[in-house]
């Protein structure tokens, strides 16, 4: 998949992580800004990176600010900020690409 | 060398300080030493006032001078002036190297970050530190060590000599003109001035700082003018408001009711909840939730409690207006109704080291059964944490935490399983501040350990309806929510020293440093 236009999911919330992603120049352009960088962000930047890759991206600015979420929540919001960001809303690829 | 919490205390620090490592709870038990006295000035003419017309002059009577420690107390909280206010007279006058001795500090204390940065305070010595002077000593801008007490620890450093103040500061609510100090009355109404107490022993010279000038005598005066040397009248020592709130709504967060409901469920199925029984507990919302439902048990089995202790606010108040509890002992009042309390004849003012002092002739927590804590982080070891945040930055005071852990029959931790991702339930803690021995319940929203060194406390529970978890279990429980965390990339400084109530040292806290990625 190719990202098409700037889309954004999630909030600022307590546990919760916002997402953005841009269009990338050639590669994955990962950063990460959390209230729990020192204890998970190995594991934000692992999860992230397996999510994009499921998804079939290699071409993303990826930015997450995050709350503290889990990594059922980051999952979740960066397919989300994905598939917005190709503008589809509908018929998503559950059990395939968004496992 | 590594001390009886297995933390490993760096040589330099030992030698630095002076100090030993810590080598368990009861090491000092019996210790015998000399007290150590302040400089006394007599005033034996009969001028009559002591009164100073500024912190200025009041600053040059004392000789103030570089490298002089000062000392404060925190009984107006969130609402003192009187230290920012002190501490800017003694940065324009061009004063260094001076160390804070402070019963605690936090937010308000904002200012004094540029003080620390200029080199006006090069050493700090309190319970803890809030907000941006935090940020500022885990960023290493304080040039000395960060010492970090709990309030009986203080004042054993105090009346040991390990920490001499030149000159307290003692921000009063009302004064004479001849130094007696009371804690109440005036328009910054803060009912006790336990912290300061100690202070008016011990430091060399003592200025009270008022709002609220009375005529002579001030009685029964809180700190008798028999220690006051000078007496500063000044606009205001604080904001009303921030220093005596309104009573906090009781918490409707449902988990943190729950836990409430399974610390009653504990305390009243131990063998010490019986007539005549003593608690105390902190002002955090699952604590306050547990006063008011242990406040319903007791009724309904007529058991009453002999006395109180504490940080007090509303909850513990309403025992004594409601004729459950004989007596409370005050070493600070955290809402309006702890202020007007105060005033009851049962309601007794207590000195910080009447409170918790180690090295006097007994403190009251070694009279508790029960006390209920918060922590920030637990280890399986039932280490707590209270002062360093899980990404190592020195964010919270130790307080009385230590002191009534260590004297409590049952001290009970209350901590929600997950603050936020972060577990507080872990496998080490980043600092240890109480020591696991001193521990004997920790209560989680996803169930209860007692640490096995409690026999007696398991042997007791064996029948009653509670989900009991091994303290590991519940750390696996939080690992399999969150993750494991990765452990704090710290840098290699000593910024701080944890200091167990004893005067030994129980853990460091390191410079941090911005994260890295692995690889």
């Amino acid at each position: 998949m190719e990202i098409k236009k700037p889309a954004i999911a999630g909030t600022l919330e307590s546990s919760d992580c916002q997402v953005t992603v841009e269009a990338g120049e050639g590669k994955v352009d990962f950063s990460l800004e959390s209230a729990v960088i020192n204890q998970y962000g190995n594991q934000i930047r692992k999860v992230a990176y397996e999510t994009l890759d499921n998804l079939g991206i290699d071409n993303v600015k990826l930015t997450i600010v995050d709350k503290g979420a889990l990594d059922c929540t980051i999952k979740a919001r960066i397919e989300a900020a994905v598939y917005r960001s190709i503008g589809q809303i509908e018929d998503l690829p559950w059990g395939g690409a968004i496992r | 060398m590594i001390n009886a919490v297995g933390r490993d205390i760096p040589e330099e620090i030992l030698k630095v300080t002076g100090k030993e490592v810590f080598q368990g709870v009861h090491h000092f038990d019996g210790h015998v030493y000399k007290k150590h006295g302040p400089e006394v000035e007599c005033v034996i003419n009969s001028n009559g006032s002591k009164m100073v017309d500024s912190i200025h002059d009041v600053l040059v009577k004392c000789g103030i001078k570089d490298g002089m420690t000062v000392s404060f107390h925190h009984h107006f909280r969130e609402g003192d002036y009187v230290v920012n206010m002190v501490m800017k007279e003694i940065h324009d006058m061009g004063i260094k190297d001076i160390t804070i001795c402070a019963s605690s500090l936090g937010k308000a204390h904002d200012p004094l970050v540029e003080y620390i940065e200029d080199g006006t305070i090069t050493n700090i010595q309190s319970s803890g530190v809030r907000g941006k002077i935090g940020e500022a000593i885990s960023n290493g801008k304080l040039k000395g060590l960060a010492i970090m007490r709990s309030h009986g620890g203080r004042v054993r450093a105090l009346v040991t000599g390990e920490t001499q103040i030149d000159i307290a500061f003692i921000g009063t609510p009302t004064c004479d003109e001849y130094g007696n100090c009371r804690g109440i009355g005036g328009k910054s109404d803060c009912g006790v001035l336990s912290y300061a107490m100690s202070d008016a022993f011990h430091a060399n010279k003592m200025v009270a700082i008022t709002d609220c000038m009375v005529p002579f005598p001030n009685f029964p005066a809180h700190i008798s003018m028999t220690k006051v040397d000078y007496v500063v009248e000044v606009d205001q020592i604080g904001d009303p408001k921030k220093i005596a709130t309104g009573a906090a709504k009781p918490t409707t967060d449902m988990r943190k009711l729950m836990m409430a409901d399974y610390c009653t469920q504990f305390v009243v199925n131990t063998p010490y909840f019986k007539d005549g029984f003593s608690y105390q507990t902190g002002v955090g919302g699952a604590s306050i939730a547990s006063t008011i439902s242990l406040a319903k048990v007791m009724k309904e089995r007529n058991i009453r409690m002999r006395f109180g202790v504490g940080g007090l606010t509303k909850p513990m108040c309403d025992l004594l207006i409601n004729g459950q509890v004989d007596a409370l002992l005050d070493t600070q009042d955290f809402d309006l109704a702890a202020v007007e309390s105060v005033k009851d004849l049962h309601h007794f003012r207590i000195s910080a080291g009447e409170y918790a002092n180690p090295f006097n002739k007994g403190a009251v927590v070694n009279k508790l059964d029960f006390v209920i804590l918060a922590a920030l982080e637990v280890d399986v070891h039932f280490n707590c944490n209270v002062v360093v945040d899980s990404n190592g930055m020195i964010t919270g005071a130790q307080g009385g935490h230590p002191d009534t852990a260590a004297g409590a029959k049952c001290a009970i931790v209350i901590a929600p399983l997950l603050q936020g991702r972060t577990p507080a339930i872990c496998t080490d803690v980043t600092t240890v501040t109480t020591p696991g021995e001193s521990v004997d319940v920790v209560i989680t929203d996803y169930g209860i350990a007692i640490n096995p060194k409690r026999q007696d406390l398991i042997e007791a529970m064996k029948d009653v309806d509670l989900p009991f978890k091994t303290i590991e279990e519940l750390r696996d429980i939080a690992y399999s929510i969150a993750g494991e965390p990765q452990k704090v990339q710290f840098g290699d400084r000593v910024v701080g020293v944890i200091e167990s109530r004893d005067g030994t040292i129980m853990d460091v806290v390191r410079q941090i440093k911005p994260f890295e990625f692995d690889d």
